[in-house]
């Protein structure tokens, strides 16, 4: 048994956690305590069990053996409807084979909020205007969800999400699809969720450069079992990325002494840095390095990851 | 989204009612709209019929045309429910209330009546027909959704080919009972061409104990089934226990539709046009869209029916005209939905 005021400062406490599916072990002793407020990024290669993480933090998946607590209590233990006030979802990929409007759609977020055969009320409708104004799709609002682009498509979902008002955000790789431009924007809102509302958010995220700008906790996953977590600056690092993604960074001097500002000013119009960020930059005044791969790889991928001369990754949006 | 669903309802309720009245009036004997009125407005007061009113017309009204003119009414509102429901559930506009192979089993089970009783073993074929079809159909779900869902989970795709692959075996069954039926296999055939020739209030009075409560059930999970039109795992983290209002509902419409067919038989289409149509001109929102299908599923059947007793010189199965007038929209949304590239 875990101490008891731990668990209850903790938001998700995982102990010796195993999850398979079908016959097949995805995830084994899994061992993870995370604190409300915080921003964590899940990364991890391909198939290493990040998806599989989140379907057990939103209980949408269960435990094959281990313990897994929310605020103090089992997981299981919540209803339905209670955890849905309290976790919401972006996934991953969205298909939605029926032509509900934009608003509709955002609107459903409420679902838990508002009782059966009740209308929504003036607050529902004010946390869903609010949601879509921050994913700028107040101008779809009219448009049918089946009618969007791909991109269009997820920055609902996203405002989906938002309307459902949750203490914690979980995303499924939310950004896989979008744009540089609405990548960033959408990191920035959920960066403030976490940082002026103390919000949390648990992010799977493939792009390294993201997690490195935006979270403050990663958790790295690497074959159905917890590589690191730690603070993002202790955590990614040149050796970690060789250890776990099999993929040897090539450190660069930067042209630019500050390229990380350079880069995100050109390609972001909003370009303000979230503070955790701009603390480790300050923490290490040397010249930035960059992590390049070979230039042919540099223009097929549309980010790499930066470091900096002590070999950590600082972080930083490159094209 | 305020005021709209009220007025639409409430415009289909009049339709309905309106049909079913000019409905009555129709056929061999034509009785006039206010005759009719008069007639059902008598027997509501629980009066006498006065003597100035035709003698046959009370018989004609209540006892040979309003329980046809009911029952089609309430199977077509049932089987446009439940396919609605299905299309929601299966998160695919091609699904139907057959998509399960409830008619299939339905079929095998009247078809098994049938030639019980052409092979002489007694059993009142009034009786066992619809006896032995709602057997088959609930038994034919009942292996269908342990063949889908072995883990409790039921996807779209596995609730689909479990329910084809049930089908294509009932199939070869009916075929053999057909073959062992020899020369009397037009009784089999005509019952599985669906028919709602010669029914009483006894049929009425069935569908209407399942397909009221299973449109208040429907109605009463409308709103998660929007909710699923996300996937189930979103769902789930909405706040919807997507997999007990999948099971609910997947037998409550697979209930009514076993109900319909072994009421009138195997009505093709009524259950895949209604809600499309219906769909396209309302939206998706199955809390406005379940209840107009039940009205727009009664009024199709209804008028279908009217003009096969009434119009057509000879009367066609229902379920003939149905699939002559469905096919060629069933051809017309795949078309459209292959062209949308989806």
């Amino acid at each position: 048994m875990m101490k008891l005021d731990k668990d209850v400062a903790s938001l998700f406490v995982v102990n010796k956690g195993c999850f398979a599916y079908r016959a097949e072990n995805v995830l084994q002793d899994i061992d993870l305590n995370l604190a409300p407020g915080q921003f964590y990024g899940l990364i991890g290669p391909n198939g290493s069990g990040k998806s599989s993480l989140l379907d057990l933090l939103t209980a949408t998946r269960l435990l094959k053996s281990g313990q897994l607590l929310f605020q103090g209590k089992p997981l299981g233990g919540y209803a339905k409807k209670e955890l849905a006030r309290k976790i919401a979802l972006v996934p991953q990929q969205f298909a939605m084979g029926f032509d509900f409007t934009v608003a509709e759609v955002v609107l459903m977020g409420r679902y838990p909020h508002i009782p059966r055969f009740s209308n929504p009320t003036v607050r529902d409708l004010d946390l869903v205007e609010d949601a879509m104004v921050k994913m700028q799709i107040q101008s779809l609002r009219h448009r049918l969800i089946t009618d969007l682009s791909g991109g269009e498509k997820q920055r609902v979902v996203v405002a989906r999400a938002l309307a459902q008002d949750t203490e914690v955000l979980v995303l499924d790789e939310a950004t896989a699809n979008l744009d540089i431009h609405h990548t960033i924007e959408i990191m920035h809102v959920i960066r403030r969720l976490v940082h002026d509302q103390g919000r949390t958010v648990i992010a799977a995220i493939h792009d390294l450069n993201l997690a490195a700008a935006f979270c403050d906790q990663v958790i790295v996953l690497n074959e159905g079992r917890i590589f690191r977590t730690g603070a993002v600056t202790e955590v990614l690092t040149s050796r970690l990325i060789t250890d776990v993604f099999q993929v040897e960074p090539e450190v660069q001097r930067a042209l630019f002494p500050s390229l990380e500002r350079s880069v995100c000013g050109c390609s972001c119009p909003a370009p303000s840095f979230p503070p955790p960020l701009e603390e480790a930059l300050s923490d290490h005044p040397r010249p930035a390095r960059t992590l390049h791969s070979t230039p042919e790889r540099l223009s097929q991928d549309r980010s790499c990851p930066v470091l900096d001369s002590s070999g950590l990754l600082s972080g930083s949006i490159g094209h | 989204m305020s005021a709209k669903p009220p007025f639409t309802l409430l415009s289909l309720a009049l339709i309905l009612t309106l049909a079913i009245i000019l409905a009555t009036g129709m056929g061999f004997i034509s009785i006039d709209p206010a005759e009719v009125i008069r007639v059902l407005w008598i027997k509501a007061c629980g009066g006498t019929f006065a003597g100035d009113m035709n003698p046959t017309f009370p018989f004609v009204i209540l006892e040979v045309r309003l329980p046809r003119i009911l029952t089609a009414a309430l199977v077509g509102g049932g089987l446009a429910m439940a396919g609605a429901v299905f299309q929601a559930i299966l998160l695919n506009p091609l699904a139907d209330p057959y998509t399960l192979g409830v008619s299939s089993g339905a079929a095998f089970g009247a078809s098994l009546a049938l030639v019980l009783g052409i092979l002489g073993v007694a059993l009142p074929v009034y009786f066992s027909v619809p006896f032995f079809a709602f057997l088959g159909a609930m038994a034919t779900l009942a292996v269908v959704f342990s063949l889908a869902a072995p883990d409790g989970r039921f996807s779209s795709n596995t609730l689909i080919l479990s329910g084809v692959i049930v089908a294509a075996i009932l199939s070869a069954g009916i075929g053999f009972i057909q073959y062992l039926a020899d020369e009397q296999v037009g009784v089999i055939i005509f019952w599985l061409m669906g028919s709602l020739v010669g029914k009483t209030w006894t049929d009425v009075a069935l569908t209407a104990f399942f397909a009221f409560p299973c449109l208040l059930v429907m109605l009463y999970f409308a709103r998660d089934l929007n909710i699923m039109a996300f996937g189930g795992r979103t769902a789930e983290t909405i706040g919807v226990d997507s997999r007990r209002v999948k099971k609910i509902l997947l037998v409550c419409a697979s209930l009514l539709t076993a109900i319909c067919v072994s009421v009138s038989g195997i009505i093709g289409f009524v259950g895949l046009i209604v809600p499309h149509l219906l769909r396209l001109v309302l939206g998706p929102d199955n809390r406005l869209l379940i209840p107009s299908c039940f009205f727009g599923g009664a009024i199709l059947l209804l008028t279908a029916d009217t003009i096969t007793r009434a119009w057509l010189p000879t009367e066609l199965p229902i379920g003939v005209l149905t699939s002559l007038i469905g096919g060629p929209f069933f051809c017309y949304i795949f078309r459209r939905k292959q062209l949308g590239g989806q």
